[in-house]
Order: C-alpha cells, then sequence, then structure tokens
C-alpha cells in the first residue's frame, strides 16, 4: 500500500498531530515502507479463522456497580496545566 | 567491607538476614553507585535516594524484630512506565512533562509491601516504542559493555535499556521492566541479565502506562535465574482493577527452579533458524541444546509454521492499541499543553511537540490501520493471524513442555546503527513477539559472548502460567554458561571515587 501526502494529512488529522509538509514526505516513505511490508499477511489463509479477542481463556470479572471510590478532586485535577474550581480549563469549544 | 553492589539479589537478602550488613549500608552503597557511575549510563532519569533512605531504614527496624518479608530491605530500580505516587513518572516522553502520580501501580504497591526499596525511576524507549532506548526523551542509556578494543557506545536494547543497563553495572540489585514485543527480554540478551516476561494476566497492568494492552506485561530484569524467581513472585498477583489479571496463586518460583530439568521435553522451532543468522547465534542455540541434553532433557525439532507473520501482524496490533491508549495525551488532564488557536489546533499541536518521533509514526500507523475501511484489511486480518500463531503454539504443547529459541538475532549493536530505518529496528523483535502475540511466558538467559565480547543471550518460551518451568530452564543454561559480567567498571567516575 503506497500512501501520498493528502492521506499522511487526512491521518494526522485522525489523530490530532500536527505534520509539516516537510515531516509529511517523510512519513510517506515510512508509512509505505511499513504497510507494504505487512502486505505479506495477505499470504495467509484466515478463513474460517476467528480473531483473537484475548490470549488467555477467562470469564471477564464483574463486580457490583457500586460507587468505590471518588471525592478526590484535589487528586483528580492536580496534574492538569490549567483548573478553575475543581474544572479542567480548555479553549472555548461554543461561539 | 566488599563491594555490596556486587551481590546478587539473593546473596544481599541472606546477608541482611545474617546481619553480615545492614540495609541502609546496602542501600548507601547503591546511590554512590548510581552517583559515581549514571553520569556516563544514564539508566536512571530520577533518583530518589531520600525515599530510599527511609524505606530501608523501615527494613531494618523489620529485620531487627526477625519480621522478614520476601525482599526486606532489597534496593531495586523501577521502570519509569510504572506510576509512583508522589514521584514523577514519564514514560520518558515529554508529553507527560513533570507528571506527578497521585497513586501507585499494582505491581510498585506488590514490591514496597514485600520490603523492597526504590533507588529511582528508570529509563525506557518513549512509551516503550522501541528496541535501543534510543527513543527516550531523556537521551539514550549507553550499556556497560563495549566491543573488544573498542569503546563505540553500545545499546543496552529497548524498551527496559535502562533496566538492564543499570542491573548489568551493578546500579540495582534487581529491576522492574515491561514487556510488549521484547521489551524484557532482548535488553536482558544484549546486557547478560536474566528476564521474565510472565504470562499475560500474570502482573497486574494497573497503574502502568498503558502501550498495547493485550500485549503488555510486566516483569523483572535481574542478575541471576533466582533473583528473577524472587522478584516475580513479589511482583505477581491478583489485583480486581485490571479485568484481564488471573486469580490464581502464585507458586514458590525459587523452589520450582530447582527441580532440575531431567524428562523434560524441549521443543527446537525450525522456523526460527532465519535468513541471515549469524553463525554464533546458530552455536549458540545447539551450545544450549547440548546443555539441556546433558542435564537429562529430551530434543524434539517442532513447527510454528505462522513465525514469520508474527512480527508484520505485531506491527499492525501493536500500534492500534497504542494509538487509541494514547490518545489520552491532549493537554487536558496532565502534561504538557500547547497553545492552539481553537481547541483541535491546541491538541494537535501539543502531540507534535509533545510525542517523539517513533512515537508519532506508530500513533499514525495505528490511526491508519483502524480508519473507515480499512479495519477489517489490517487490524481484524492480524487479529486473524494471531489465533493461527497462537495455534501452533498450543499444537506444539502437545509434544513439548518448553521451546528454546535464541533471544535476538544478532548481539548489541551501536548507538545510531539501526536508527535511520525503522523496518531494520523492528527486526530486532523477530525471536520474541510471537510470545507476547500468544500471551505465553518467555525468558531470556545469558549464555555466551560474541566473538566481538558482548552477550548472547537464549529464550524459552513456556506453557500459559508455566513459568516454573522456565526458571528450571534458564537455571540449567545459567549453571552451565556461567554468570556474565562486563570485565571492566569503566563507567564510574574517579573523581567521586567508589
Amino acid at each position: 500500500m503506497q500512501v501520498d501526502e493528502a492521506t499522511v494529512q487526512r491521518i494526522a488529522r485522525l489523530a490530532r498531530i500536527t505534520v509539516t509538509p516537510e515531516e509529511a514526505k517523510a512519513l510517506v516513505k515510512e508509512l509505505s515502507g511499513i504497510l507494504n511490508w505487512v502486505e505479506q499477511l495477505g499470504e495467509v489463509d484466515t478463513s474460517n479463522v476467528e480473531p483473537m479477542t484475548r490470549v488467555v481463556p477467562i470469564a471477564l470479572p464483574k463486580r457490583k456497580d457500586e460507587i468505590t471510590d471518588g471525592e478526590i478532586p484535589d487528586q483528580v485535577t492536580k496534574n492538569a496545566p490549567q483548573t478553575e474550581d475543581h474544572f479542567f480549563v480548555v479553549p472555548k469549544v461554543v461561539e | 567491607m566488599t563491594d555490596l553492589t556486587k551481590l546478587t539479589l539473593t546473596e544481599a537478602r541472606d546477608g541482611l538476614k545474617k546481619k553480615t550488613f545492614t540495609a541502609a549500608e546496602l542501600t548507601d552503597a547503591f546511590i554512590a553507585a548510581i552517583e559515581a557511575g549514571n553520569g556516563a549510563l544514564n539508566a536512571y532519569v530520577l533518583t530518589t535516594p531520600d525515599h530510599a533512605r527511609a524505606q530501608a531504614k523501615a527494613a531494618d527496624a523489620r529485620l531487627a524484630k526477625g519480621e522478614v518479608r520476601a525482599l526486606e530491605g532489597i534496593p531495586l530500580g523501577h521502570k519509569d512506565l510504572f506510576c509512583t505516587n508522589g514521584v514523577r513518572t514519564t514514560a520518558c516522553s515529554k508529553i507527560l512533562g513533570n507528571f506527578v502520580p497521585t497513586y501507585e501501580s499494582t505491581v510498585g504497591a506488590n514490591l514496597w509491601h514485600a520490603g523492597a526499596v526504590m533507588l529511582g525511576k528508570l529509563n525506557n524507549d518513549e512509551f516503550a516504542m522501541g528496541s535501543s532506548n534510543e527513543t527516550s526523551a531523556f537521551g539514550p542509556v549507553v550499556s556497560p559493555w563495549r566491543r573488544n578494543g573498542s569503546d563505540a557506545k553500545l545499546v543496552p536494547g529497548g524498551s527496559s535499556g535502562g533496566s538492564s543497563s543499570a542491573v548489568a553495572a551493578d546500579l540495582c540489585l534487581g529491576a522492574t521492566a515491561t514487556d510488549t514485543g521484547g521489551s524484557i527480554r532482548q535488553p536482558a540478551a544484549l546486557t547478560g541479565t536474566v528476564g521474565i516476561k510472565p504470562t499475560y494476566g500474570r502482573c497486574s497492568r494497573w497503574g502502568i502506562v498503558a502501550f498495547a494492552s493485550s500485549l503488555d506485561q510486566a516483569g523483572p530484569i535481574a542478575k541471576t535465574v533466582e533473583d528473577t524467581a524472587v522478584m516475580l513472585g513479589a511482583m505477581a498477583g491478583y489485583d480486581p482493577k485490571d479485568s484481564t489479571c488471573v486469580d490464581a496463586p502464585v507458586p514458590d518460583y525459587a523452589a520450582q527452579m530447582r527441580q532440575g530439568v531431567k524428562g523434560l521435553r524441549v521443543g527446537v522451532p525450525k522456523e526460527y533458524r532465519v535468513e541471515g543468522m549469524s553463525k554464533e547465534i546458530e552455536a549458540l542455540w545447539q551450545q544450549g541444546i547440548e546443555w539441556l541434553k546433558a542435564a537429562g532433557a529430551t530434543i524434539h525439532e517442532i513447527s510454528l509454521p505462522h513465525t514469520k507473520y508474527a512480527l508484520p501482524a505485531y506491527y499492525i496490533v501493536a500500534p492500534a492499541e497504542a494509538s487509541s491508549n494514547l490518545a489520552r495525551y491532549d493537554g487536558v488532564r496532565y502534561g504538557l499543553r500547547v497553545p492552539g488557536k481553537d481547541i483541535t489546533d491546541m491538541y494537535s499541536q501539543t502531540r507534535a511537540a509533545g510525542f517523539g518521533k517513533e512515537v508519532r509514526r506508530r500513533v499514525l500507523i495505528g490511526t491508519y490501520v483502524l480508519s473507515a475501511g480499512y479495519y477489517d484489511a489490517y487490524y481484524l486480518k492480524a487479529q486473524k493471524v494471531r489465533t493461527l500463531i497462537k495455534r501452533d503454539f498450543d499444537e506444539a504443547w502437545n509434544k513439548v513442555d518448553v521451546v528454546l529459541t535464541p533471544t535476538t538475532p544478532s548481539p548489541a549493536f551501536a548507538f545510531g546503527e539501526k536508527t535511520g530505518d525503522p523496518l531494520a529496528m523492528y527486526l530486532e523483535d523477530i525471536f520474541t513477539v510471537t510470545v507476547n502475540m500468544a500471551g505465553l511466558p518467555g525468558m531470556s538467559v545469558p549464555a555466551g559472548l560474541s566473538s566481538e565480547g558482548t552477550p548472547l543471550g537464549l529464550q524459552f518460551i513456556g506453557k500459559p502460567f508455566d513459568e516454573g518451568t522456565l526458571f528450571r530452564a534458564g537455571k540449567v543454561i545459567e549453571d552451565a554458561a556461567g554468570r556474565i559480567t562486563p570485565p571492566q567498571k569503566w563507567w564510574l567516575s574517579t573523581s567521586k571515587g567508589r
């Protein structure tokens, strides 16, 4: 699979990572190389094979739907770049 | 007094019990060794001497009362991927900046509850993505090993390069590490140390910075097989906070280790004889076979037909899961924030500035393979191949109890040798990655030196939750090969003394 610069920019937008035009040029080569290399999986016949969902065959444990933690807003917001009254502050989203 | 840093973890534990030295003396010896040696090696990204001395003091109090726990007073290094309460944790990424967790990882808490002492946080590849420790935001780690007649800096492997370098250089008695595609076993192999990645679900992943959640596992790197057995025994165990963590008793691994390998059926997979494998790796593998035979094991050729597809499948599954896990680094709740003209621009600028090159590359690959129209062709296909890889092993377990392979295709390489080409670096994991894809336990044991005078390792792969057999088999190799240590402590700065 060969990707082009427009595809790289489209993925970068989806991934929320700013990519400069120079970086996009280098990424075209790198991503195409990796994607071409993984193409070899096409050789494997996977018809009638279930995709793996977990390596260890255990049932997902369930717990009671109870609150066991909380009331620690100081801790939750402690590492945030910008907070106000235990809220995370972000640039304006709605005009 | 003799140099306490040269002891193995088990020897140090005996010395503490016999009161030959105190935990405070032992810890001070390591603090001094780190002061003298870390400048050259860059294994620690943060040292916590006050924290260590306080823990050592508490350990001495318990030792005096005879209340000795499994790792009482044992100084360890802690990979910076484990969250530590009140101690900076960065995953060696700029995007976490000065993140100071308000909680402790379960594996870390288990170690401190067993009496261990934390010397500091160890360097790793950024978000554990790399095989040479060259992608760390704190700069690369240097291996204490050098090639014969050369002082070129060699890599200690990755991503747990700080762990392997610190253990090999006597800057701790043992270290925590994590392994997503080989990040415990490959660095252990390149530094003459022992590393075990347990079965997926054996150790809790809670509080470990996530890379690829279906592959990540914690494990120890230490100087001997027995040391890793003791450490894993303390690290492992059920944790309701990780829904994939298995509720099964933790056996006495050190006792299992002593059971020998008489009658053990060892499989040698023909698919691991890859093109371009060096003659000395092949010779090492053969030597391992001879040692196991001499100890009473039987050798059987087996076939794991989907081996060659494990690495390409891994480079779909791991980046896909990483792109999802790393979505949380958005400049809102913790870490770096770079201002932007609106919120989306803030996210995008933050992530561009905060993630290093390899992390950006993997997030983009992951985003691509999960994007609309490509999910079935890439991610679903890779997960189907993964089923086949696991099935290969399931069939092998009908014939053999454990599998023997080399750990890496070549010995340690120099700085920059593989950084230009991502694929060349990815091939470092060719022998280790199948184990993660199938969720199995795997161990690397030092087995000899290359013609360049640098360490080489052999890998054992076991059945799910059969770590005990890995310790038994690993012990045979260790006893035959002997411990492998760097010939000279060149990294100790003379100005600060030893």
